[in-house]
């Protein structure tokens, strides 16, 4: 596979030939920023459509289909309404905290989304705790939710608030325990590591059954995560009209709505990196031929496609299961999501310490 | 092989930065331009909670069911104490059986307090 930093590395050494070294690096930050803000902006707007397409096609509809060939455009032009409406000033909320939640949330997703291996040398942050990192600026997003519920001063997004609160909060603890299952495997908690790691066969051909019983258990609680699902009590539209984001109006409303789809990227995104190789091509040792083709396929090509088809997995989530009672979805995680976990984790162990991987 | 930094640089804080202001400036530019060309009406109705249409009755900022702050703290516990078991599961092959039997020390000290907290009824919803 090709090692994409080359075209950053040319354009920093274009850019050094012309300039001191400190405005270099000032430009080549704000163009990861744009990069950034683009690639966010238009997965968003992909997620949108792609999600009213899926939930059509369970439902036997067609879904948007007016604006533009097979609807394409619809999502641009629901976010074109979006930032056209009116955004109401109310009169009996904590301004401050309202107007700060937003920019929680979003920050916490942008974060997590800079953190991801979008490619062969195009990763942007690469700590050498990256999962770490990942995990932490990922729990940003709960304090945004919380402020949004707790400051609009209203039943439903108090209510919707404290409901989202336990929820990120439990099946953060299984996220971050399927982590460490994966990271024992792994030896290294850096992203880029990770994924030369999986560089023979991904993780989870490599871990065989606790990887698979990780996955299983990751995709559980990353469903929870982002709030969708058979996990949406917090916003369950028809008891809590919206949830925590009921006072909000207009574009205020899109960020949670961006925010939404967006985690439902970085919960696959990140599923990707642990389980199914980040942007590594399928590799199976033996098969020089069969590696040599898929190395052909570009790395970025990989990573997206295979985040995307994790997300069809969670959308499918969504349309199949009814939803959770706050009660079943607190004993869910901690009688038995959390007692699994441990015992997994043992078993990773076990597995590595008589070598019992591949 | 080592993946190159992108643009090659290897501050990574900085990195970390340029992704923060670029979140602070999407939602910043977007509510900008939402405030160009959203049209504005003034109505006191507008201002009031999105409730039920009736005036709203009591205090909403209140004190409300203990049950979450129980598992908060529950998680407080728990979340802490998987932190440390990161540092280990890096460094788990170098460490070997000294770092496997102080791990198991400390991993049933877990367990106990999950078992201790099922005992006590604190993971029932009441």
């Amino acid at each position: 596979m090709q090692d994409l930093s080359f075209i950053t590395s040319w354009i920093d050494s274009s850019f050094r030939s012309i300039m001191p070294g400190w405005l270099s690096t000032t430009v080549e930050c704000l163009l990861i920023g744009v990069g950034l803000l683009l690639v966010y902006a238009l997965l968003a707007l992909f997620y949108i459509y792609y999600e009213r397409k899926l939930c059509a096609a369970f439902q036997c509809r067609l879904g948007p289909n007016r604006v533009g060939p097979w609807g394409l455009l619809q999502s641009f032009a629901d976010m074109f309404k979006m930032l056209i409406k009116e955004i109401i000033h109310l009169d009996h909320i904590d301004r401050f905290l309202f107007a700060l939640a937003p920019y929680l949330v979003i920050i916490a997703s942008m974060l997590a989304f800079a953190v991801l291996p979008w490619g062969n040398g195009l990763q942007i942050i690469d700590f050498n705790i990256g999962i770490f990192f990942l995990i932490a600026v990922s729990s940003i997003g709960v304090l945004g939710i919380l402020l949004a519920g707790w400051s609009s001063n209203n039943k439903f997004t108090l209510i919707g608030s404290l409901r989202s609160g336990a929820q990120m909060v439990s099946y953060e603890l299984s996220i971050g325990l399927s982590v460490i299952t994966m990271v024992c495997l792994a030896g290294t908690m850096s992203v880029g590591g990770i994924v030369e790691e999986q560089a023979d066969l991904w993780f989870i051909f490599k871990g065989h059954i606790p990887a698979i019983i990780a996955f299983v258990i990751y995709m559980i609680a990353g469903t929870a995560e982002t709030n969708r699902g058979p996990f949406d009590l917090p916003e369950a539209e028809s008891e809590l009209t919206a949830g925590y984001h009921t006072e909000y109006s207009g574009m205020h409303f899109g960020f949670f709505y961006l925010a939404e789809y967006l985690n439902l990227f970085i919960v696959s995104g990140v599923a990707t990196l642990l389980f199914f190789g980040g942007w590594m091509p399928l590799h199976i040792p033996g098969l020089d031929g069969f590696n040599h083709i898929m190395d052909y396929i570009p790395s970025v090509v990989w990573f997206i496609g295979k985040a995307i088809l994790l997300s069809f997995v969670i959308i499918w989530f969504k349309w199949t299961f009814p939803r959770l009672r706050i009660d079943q979805l607190l004993s869910l995680e901690w009688k038995y999501l959390l007692p699994i976990n441990l015992v997994n984790l043992v078993l990773m162990v076990l597995i590595i310490v008589y070598d019992l991987h591949f | 092989m080592i993946p190159t930094a992108i643009f090659g640089i290897a501050n990574n804080g900085l990195l970390a930065i340029t992704a923060l202001l670029t979140g602070v400036a999407l939602v910043f530019l977007a509510l900008w331009i939402a405030k160009l060309i959203s049209p504005r009406s003034f109505n006191p109705q507008k201002g009031e909670a999105y409730e039920c249409g009736i005036p709203t009755r009591g205090e909403s900022m209140s004190q409300f069911k203990v049950g979450y702050y129980l598992f908060a703290i529950l998680f407080l516990m728990f979340d802490v104490e998987t932190v440390f078991l990161f540092p280990w599961a890096v460094r788990m092959r170098e460490l070997g059986a000294a770092g496997l039997l102080s791990i198991a020390v400390f991993f049933g000290i877990l367990v106990l307090g999950l078992v201790y907290a099922w005992r006590k009824g604190a993971l029932e919803w009441k």
